[in-house]
């Protein structure tokens, strides 16, 4: 049931104090799962870490800013999130964002059911992986 | 005592034969249980109230005698309530179906609870109406407007139940209430009594969507296996008087419910967890603890509730004019470019071919479409391969047919005036009802319950 695990940079592998390569990066799909929800023109993606461990990863890196530039090429207005500590996960509230919602969309995907996956395409880099 | 709520449809279109599995588990416990059908989205009401205008009998859910007529014998002659949305935008339509197949199968005696009362549209313009807090639109005019329903809570379901009713038929309540109104009826759940309506309503969230908290809509090759999901089980939730609650589903059926089904459906369209608006309750689930405690059985625990919002979300369809979409297929060697160049040919012959005011969308399916932009960002951008296998779609809305006809044709014409090796063309077009959502004051709500009665003229098509 556990996804693939990224390849992760051992700290042994690095000198002290030279910075982790930042330039390295994940799909959060390899770290997450997630579902999208409409209502009217507003999206919510519940997000959710496999592994408890990456709940802090998940804060970390998906942030409104990101999740925001992420979803700006549809019109997304605001972004809240809203963490959940007691399932590893949040809930990312996303306003104007699907092109007038179900009734209203030219978009093939009115209701923004896919954008889940969308989410699960930002990068994180692996530096900030925590090893098991 | 438990009381189990089976789901055996989670949206209209949804497996017809989902419930007969769920049925017989429920006859198999021989506890007190319920069955609910949830087939009434924001876009399954706009396609009611079209399809009612066009055909007055219309108006209810189209798959009603299939989703039924399986399992309304077993759950008549086994003391399992029926609840459903299924009325859509004609309940009463939908009560003289419910009761031609009772008597088909030989209850024609079976008592039918019918709601009324969601629907306001006659005196929309006299009440207060506030913005829902999401939406944009100022309320339209009057000579557009179609349709206006309120989500009703449990309290007329549960009036119904009240009543002696074996199957309930509403129209437009909140999807969970159709689930919470059997539990409160069975429990004798005060209807001040927070925390137990907050775990009623999370039970009824939880399976409302059918098999999307049991395994549906989940899986996730080489991340998220879900097995069997063929036949995947449609859900039943364990619900005890003081409200924990357990998910599951019968057993050898497909599918699977993990910490992980059940955690990415409790939080399924839910905005603010700490305030979850539902018509009977507001719930917490800041606290809410997830877990397993046996092969496909989750307990869920740790939601709270708070007193029941002042007004009640109401959802109004109004004419929106006309939409279409076509699309023409490209593949093989350089398919990219002539489909990218049919895009290009089209968006030119409807800078002369049509109004300026024609609202069009055009996606190149296999290089960007569902993530895209109105104005195609991202496909611009897309790395992708030459050759392949590409889908030109027009997408074109208008307030008047011939402008949405006249755009689709011209994608049509590509068969013949377009690039090379252009296939597979379809098209077509309809009316659009849109819909936007507001607030009424639940002191302006009038929602109750009476039971049906059949007439004998009403004859339904087999």
């Amino acid at each position: 049931m556990s996804p693939v695990e990224p390849t992760l940079v051992s700290p042994s592998e690095r000198s002290p104090g030279q910075p982790l390569d930042d330039s390295v990066t994940v799909p959060l799909h390899r770290l997450a799962h997630a579902r999208a929800g409409d209502k009217g023109d507003r999206l919510n993606l519940a997000l959710f870490a496999y592994d408890p461990d990456h709940y802090a990863l998940l804060l970390e890196q998906v942030t409104e800013e990101r999740v925001l530039a992420l979803f700006a090429h549809r019109g997304a207005s605001r972004v809240r999130r809203y963490p959940m500590p007691g399932l590893a996960g949040m809930n990312l509230v996303i306003d104007d964002v699907l092109q007038g919602g179900v009734n209203g969309a030219l978009n093939l995907d009115g209701h923004g059911k896919t954008l889940s996956f969308l989410l699960l395409g930002l990068e994180v880099p692996v530096s900030s992986i925590p090893r098991d | 005592m438990t009381f189990l709520l089976g789901s055996g449809a989670g949206f209209s279109g949804d497996r017809t034969d989902a419930a007969i599995p769920v049925v017989a588990e429920l006859i198999r416990r021989g506890q007190p249980s319920a069955l609910v059908f949830e087939t009434l989205g924001e876009r399954t009401l706009a396609a009611a109230h079209r399809a009612m205008r066009d055909e007055p009998d219309a108006g209810y859910e189209p798959l009603l005698a299939e989703l039924l007529a399986p399992v309304l014998g077993d759950c008549l002659s086994h003391g399992i309530t029926i609840l459903g949305n299924f009325g859509a935008a004609n309940p009463d339509g939908a009560c003289h179906v419910v009761a031609e197949l009772a008597g088909r199968a030989g209850f024609p005696q079976a008592r039918i609870g019918r709601v009324h009362g969601d629907d306001i549209r006659a005196h929309l313009s006299s009440l207060d109406l506030q913005r829902w807090e999401a939406e944009n639109r100022d309320l339209p005019g009057e000579e557009t407007l179609i349709s206006a329903n309120v989500y009703l809570g449990a309290e007329p379901l549960a009036e119904a139940l009240a009543l002696g009713a074996e199957v309930v038929v509403t129209g437009r309540v909140a999807d969970p209430a159709l689930f919470l109104a059997p539990l409160v009826h069975h429990f004798g759940w005060a209807w001040d009594d927070w925390d137990r309506l907050a775990a009623g309503m999370m039970a009824g969230h939880l399976a409302e969507c059918g098999a999307q908290v049991s395994g549906g809509y989940f899986a996730d090759p080489g991340c998220k296996e879900v097995p069997n999901l063929a036949t995947v089980g449609y859900p039943i939730i364990e619900v005890e008087e003081d409200g924990s609650l357990v998910v599951t589903k019968p057993p050898g059926t497909g599918g699977c419910v993990t910490e992980r089904t059940v955690k990415e459906q409790l939080l399924y369209e839910v905005h603010d967890p700490a305030n979850y608006l539902t018509p009977d309750v507001v719930v917490d689930l800041t606290s809410v603890e997830v877990r397993q405690v046996g092969p496909d059985r989750v307990a869920v625990s740790g939601i709270r509730g708070k007193a029941a919002p002042q007004r009640l979300k109401t959802t109004v369809c109004y004419e929106g004019g006309w939409q279409g979409e076509a699309e023409i297929s490209y593949a093989g060697p350089n398919a990219l470019a002539r489909a990218q160049l049919a895009a290009q040919v089209l968006r030119e012959r409807l800078t002369f071919r049509a109004p300026p005011e024609l609202r069009t969308r055009l996606d190149i399916v296999g290089l960007a479409s569902v993530f895209d932009s109105d104005a195609g960002d991202l496909q611009r951008t897309m790395p992708a391969s030459a050759s392949g296998d590409y889908r030109l779609r027009l997408a074109a809305e208008h307030a008047e047919r011939r402008w949405v006809e006249r755009a689709t044709q011209e994608l049509l014409a590509l068969y013949c005036a377009g690039p090379a090796g252009g296939g597979g063309v379809r098209r077509h077009f309809q009316r659009r009802v849109c819909t936007a959502s507001y607030l009424v004051k639940r002191s302006d709500v009038e929602a109750f319950a009476t039971l049906f009665e059949k007439r004998s003229h009403y004859h339904v098509a087999s």
